[in-house]
């Protein structure tokens, strides 16, 4: 079989061969690929100096910083503001110990044969909740209380991300079947909610809720501004949310939906045991990506006010004490969201292929 | 359902379990539910309001604003009245989303299809540039811009210039504006004469096309008499347009076209953020076109540049516009983080500054609101109505 008459040719392969096919092909393509190999290079240099080899890690004031390169060091003093905002040093643990569960609970949900990783997702989902609720504010088993103005950083962020997705999961699934409702009233009533909250942006949300609500409610029941901007969230994500779902109820094939009836079962149970637990799965990855869509979302509440992680950079980068640690400031808070949303979209990506099992047509 | 409530009825089942008994018992509460709450709303509303000293009704909008605004497109000062703020804020974010949707869709078209280039190095890139942008919070993009890049650059006096006519500092970017002097009026009937005249050829040459089945060179006559008409029209007419240049005069520059930092810096990040979604949708609408249209194409003796213009890009626009539909949408909604920069646009200057001054919030945020409401159905509509027009024709 050693025939070289059947092996490839040579120069079929191999790394110039390869070079050729794919950057040199045809003369515009040379020409590209020398433009942009050379802005490559030429920028590349630069900001690995300003970022690494300029840069200044250690120390612990303005004045360590060289200003040739990256101040680090702005990053490092402010971390524990940018994480925690006002929240007292001595009661950080229990923020630490929520982040801990947090992960406890989601990590394990990206490696496939984790053991007891459904339980941990349940606990995850009715669970944390509970444990934040408890932790966080404070009041019960002696903790001292620790009011939600002072919380900010990247715990606010997660906070409002996390409630927003999951109090909007029930109404979005109410919604949704709402939508596909055969009473004309019902369904109506859900198409002119979702369509009016889908059609205006967050911000008029967030000034509705933080300018309004206080008007609509009875006098006396007053909320604070964070439960305020969560009320406005959690309405506008729904919206999204039962979108969301309404593709999944969709693609679910109607002889479900028969079968179900043609069982005996009625409404909520054909919904609720046959077609609801096959239309979720079918959109997790789009719930997942609602998701990712509202953690970027949650940096709109610095403007009414909250100190969400942007909101803390934000206001430490116009800190007369420290000089142009803007750009510093934006990268640090670009690469987190960065390393969350890459994260979690590419999570999104095998699910979809996981669970594309062919019958969505 | 129905077929199923006659038999209900026919066979004596009792009306509680009658579904159409029971979805009317169902529609009644739900409305009743809605417009109790509604009645609970209006009532604290109206309550709270009293107690607070605040008047109802549109009347604040004849009243004197007294601020000023600091880019206005509809004519504005400090004197005029609160309603005018809702025309410049209204006139603004148009402004901004209209700039933005076009350089979205153009960086957003290029970046798409550099995204499936043979050349390696350029898909890379483009890939990068879609993961990154994309991931980040578009406030974040456009505080970065602002405050760290637009905010950056040298003061007025040591202002960049090109060609010493556009100039470009912290102020903003200045550039030389246009002054219609006589015989204007020259140009645009050449322009008008030759947009006719296009679309007489053009009407022409598809008769002929569908009488003999010869081609007509359209889009080369058609930029030939787009070009030359208006050009000869504004030789003839002897140059009727002055330029009015920026000039630098005590502190900053004088005359000219102004854009403002805010206004740059939230149409580049709009711009850079939306155009990295809409990449994805143009890469998935070019590969959702199979392989066997280009093929079949190619078989016919079609050209490589007709296949694209005549098989491959109606058949992706069909999978591009919708999701493309809602990016714009996005984009206008988006719009509104205008006002964390201080960019004047409708959130900013009438559900900021005016709501802050007369405390109307009801009317105000009902008015902002109904505003995007009207914008996102308008575009909705327009795009449903030009899906419809390269949707698949069955027959």
């Amino acid at each position: 079989m050693t025939d070289l008459s059947v092996m490839p040719p040579k120069k079929a392969i191999g790394p110039i061969q390869w070079m050729k096919r794919n950057l040199f092909s045809t003369w515009y393509n040379v020409v590209l690929t020398l433009v942009v190999a050379y802005l490559i290079v030429t920028s590349v240099g630069p900001l690995i100096s300003w970022f690494f080899v300029d840069a200044n890690f250690m120390g612990s004031d303005p004045k360590d910083c060289s200003g040739a390169g990256a101040c680090w060091v702005f990053i490092s003093q402010r971390l524990d503001f940018f994480i925690y905002g006002f929240y007292p040093g001595e009661q950080q643990w229990r923020v630490d110990l929520m982040f801990l569960l947090l992960a406890v609970a989601f990590v394990p949900q990206f490696i496939e044969r984790f053991p007891g990783r459904k339980w941990l997702g349940l606990f995850g989902v009715v669970g944390l909740p509970v444990a934040g609720y408890i932790l966080i504010p404070g009041g019960p088993f002696g903790l001292s209380e620790v009011e939600s103005t002072k919380w900010g950083g990247l715990m606010l962020t997660l906070i409002l991300a996390y409630i927003g997705i999951i109090a909007s999961l029930p109404i979005g699934i109410l919604l949704a079947l709402g939508r596909r409702s055969e009473m004309p009233i019902i369904r109506g009533l859900c198409v002119v909610f979702i369509e009016v909250w889908r059609a205006v942006p967050l911000i008029t949300v967030l000034f509705m809720a933080s300018v309004m609500l206080p008007l609509f409610l009875p006098e006396g029941l007053n909320f604070e501004k964070l439960a305020r901007a969560l009320i406005g969230i959690t309405l506008w994500q729904s919206a999204y949310m039962a979108e969301v779902i309404r593709g999944g109820l969709q693609a679910i094939p109607r002889g479900q939906y028969e079968a179900a009836s043609a069982l005996g079962l009625g409404y909520w149970r054909k919904m609720g045991l046959v077609v609801l637990p096959q239309a979720l799965k079918l959109v997790i990855p789009g719930i997942v990506n609602t998701f990712i869509s509202l953690f970027k979302d949650t940096t709109l509440v610095l403007i009414i006010g909250l100190l969400d992680i942007l909101g803390t950079v934000q206001s430490t980068v116009t800190d007369p004490s420290w000089q142009n640690v803007a750009v510093e400031g934006y990268v640090f808070v670009a690469f987190c969201f960065w390393v969350f949303c890459f994260g979690i979209s590419r999570y999104s990506q095998s699910l979809e292929r996981k669970l594309d099992t062919g019958h969505k047509s | 359902m129905k077929k199923q409530a006659i038999n209900a009825r026919t066979y004596g089942v009792k009306p509680w379990y009658d579904p159409r008994v029971r979805s009317l018992v169902y529609q009644t509460l739900a409305i009743a539910l809605v417009f109790w709450g509604g009645w609970v709303l209006v009532e604290n509303t109206l309550s709270n309001m009293a107690s607070r000293g605040i008047s109802t009704g549109f009347g604040f909008l004849d009243e004197t604003a007294g601020f000023g605004i600091i880019m206005h497109l509809v004519p504005y000062d400090a004197t005029m009245s609160y309603g005018r703020t809702f025309w410049v804020g209204l006139a603004n974010t148009l402004l901004v989303s209209c700039m933005g949707v076009i350089a979205a869709t153009v960086l957003g078209f290029i970046i798409g299809v550099a995204r499936l280039s043979s050349n390696w190095l350029i898909a890379k890139l483009a890939l990068v540039y879609i993961e990154v942008i994309r991931n980040i919070p578009l406030l974040l993009q456009i505080f970065f811009w602002y405050f760290a890049v637009l905010s950056n650059l040298p003061s007025p006096r040591q202002s960049a210039d090109l060609g010493s006519a556009l100039f470009i500092n912290n102020r903003g970017l200045y550039l030389p504006q246009p002054v219609p002097q006589e015989g204007f009026g020259l140009f645009i009937a050449g322009v008008v004469l030759a947009v006719f005249a296009v679309v007489w050829v053009a009407k022409w040459a598809r008769k002929r096309q569908l009488a003999t089945g010869e081609r007509f060179p359209m889009v080369k006559v058609a930029l030939a008499i787009l070009v030359t008409v208006p050009f000869v029209a504004y030789v003839i007419a002897g140059d009727p347009l002055g330029w009015d240049v920026p000039a630098l005069k005590g502190f900053n520059f004088k005359g000219g076209i102004t854009v403002i930092p805010e206004l740059a810096a939230l149409w580049i990040a709009l711009s850079l953020y939306t155009a990295s979604f809409i990449a994805e949708i143009v890469r998935s609408g070019i590969l959702s076109v199979s392989k066997g249209q280009t093929e079949a194409a190619n078989a016919l003796g079609l050209p490589n540049r007709l296949t694209l213009r005549l098989v491959v890009i109606p058949q992706s626009l069909r999978v591009i516009i919708p999701p493309l539909t809602s990016q714009y949408l996005n984009l206008v909604k988006n719009s509104s983080l205008a006002t964390a920069i201080g960019y004047p646009d409708l959130v900013a200057v009438f559900m900021g500054t005016t709501l802050n001054q007369t405390g109307q919030a009801v009317e105000v945020v009902a008015m902002t609101m109904a505003v995007y409401l009207t914008i996102s159905l308008l575009i909705s509509l327009l795009m449903n109505l030009y899906n419809r027009a390269v949707a698949i024709k069955e027959r």
